[in-house]
């Protein structure tokens, strides 16, 4: 590590790339022309660590023991999350789509990485890559055996490329046996993957997503 | 080159995940910033990573084409003087 | 709203050199329209400095994954889902 004067250059660190130097830069050159403010720029950090997959599955644990809830959140999702008190994100649409005995989602963005990030976090690096990108829309059965999920024969598989602002959730099956969970037991079973729809929810046992 | 539907591909699909780097989170947050600002919008954001050569496109990681985009839009709209931040890490 | 869901409609085969989001693999194929979106801002403008005014009307439009890809390997009733401008959609053949 460089011993600098902080005022221009940033330290440079041999882990990364080129493009984390230039970006501080630009933050610095920006904030000093009154471009914008540092403070914005932390809030929405800020913000991003903040979000994770728990608001989605609050949504989906939600819908599965209040019906009533369910056709709110399939009718508009960006209210019904708004009526739990989570915050949906920028997108003025979230449309969540609900995977039956013969209808299963997966979602993609071909086009580059559109993911609702407000409720699942920030999206896993290979739903963002040119593979997955590529195969998601032409061989997804083939992409979920990569996950690791076989769908039973007579399971129609429709896959959404999110082309236009809309985000898409996907609203898992509820696991068999489940009956005597609580919602919050039924939230912790509700993964990252299952929302996006390349795996199915946690059986029983909670699992981190 | 972004119009990626279908692009036959026998790369395996790498499902390894890893934390975002303070870098990447700032880049997101500086569009975010821009956003708010007026300055720059979700669709210059596309259209300025889709404008990328195609070789960098490719060999380029999420974050560092959101960071090409961001140089370009900024250019474009004068917020940014040609060669200003590559003068400012030369210093 | 020129469409209505249930309606077919074939995306229009266009070469569009600027920004869009029509992606390459339904350019010129037929399919359902299954929901009418609320108008939205057109990218195409928008990504070019403008405000992207007037909205477009948006589709959620469905295509049988058999009629997109000629080797598709998964099932006859799978299907792929794109949300579409209207400027992109014609009345199918």
């Amino acid at each position: 590590m460089n011993d600098h004067d902080h005022s221009h250059a940033p330290i440079a660190n041999g882990d990364e790339p080129v493009a984390a130097g230039r970006v501080r830069a630009l933050e610095e050159l920006l904030v000093e022309k009154g471009v914008i403010a540092r403070e914005e720029v932390r809030e929405r950090i800020d913000w991003l660590v903040s979000r994770s997959p728990a608001d989605g599955a609050r949504l989906v644990a939600r819908a599965w023991v209040d019906p009533a809830f369910m056709g709110r959140l399939l009718a508009d999702a960006r209210a019904a999350a708004l009526q739990l008190g989570l915050d949906p994100g920028p997108s003025p649409v979230v449309v969540a789509v609900e995977n039956t005995e013969v209808v299963h989602h997966m979602v993609v963005c071909t086009l580059c990485s559109c993911y609702p990030k407000a409720l699942l976090g920030p999206p896993p690096d290979w739903y963002k890559s040119l593979p997955y990108r590529s195969r998601a829309v032409s061989d997804p059965r083939g992409v979920l055996s990569e996950f690791g999920l076989e769908l039973e024969d007579d399971v129609e598989l429709r896959v959404l490329d999110s082309t236009a602002d809309m985000r898409y959730l996907v609203i898992p099956r509820r696991p068999a046996g489940s009956e005597a969970m609580s919602e919050e037991e039924l939230a912790t079973l509700v993964t990252r993957d299952s929302m996006i729809g390349v795996a199915r929810p946690a059986a029983s046992a909670p699992v981190a997503s | 080159m972004h119009d990626r539907g279908g692009w036959p591909t026998e790369t395996p699909i790498d499902r390894s995940e890893h934390e975002l780097a303070d870098w990447e989170l700032l880049t997101d947050a500086l569009v975010g910033a821009l956003g708010r600002r007026g300055l720059m919008n979700v669709d210059e954001l596309r259209r300025g990573i889709e404008s990328m050569p195609p070789d960098k496109y490719e060999a380029a990681s999420y974050y560092e084409r959101w960071l090409f985009s961001v140089e370009t839009v900024l250019a474009e709209k004068s917020v940014l003087a040609a060669g200003e931040l590559d003068a400012r890490l030369g210093e | 709203m020129r469409y209505l869901p249930g309606q077919r409609v074939q995306v229009t085969a266009r070469l569009h050199e600027g920004h869009h989001r029509t992606p390459r693999y339904v350019k010129g194929k037929a399919g359902s329209v299954e929901r009418v979106h609320a108008p939205f801002t057109n990218p195409e403008t928008r990504a070019y400095g403008g405000d992207g005014l007037p909205k477009q009307p948006l589709y959620l439009v469905s295509f049988a994954q058999g009629d997109v890809w000629p080797d598709y390997r998964g099932h006859k009733r799978d299907r792929v889902y794109v949300d579409v401008f209207e400027h992109w959609l014609e009345e199918a053949e």
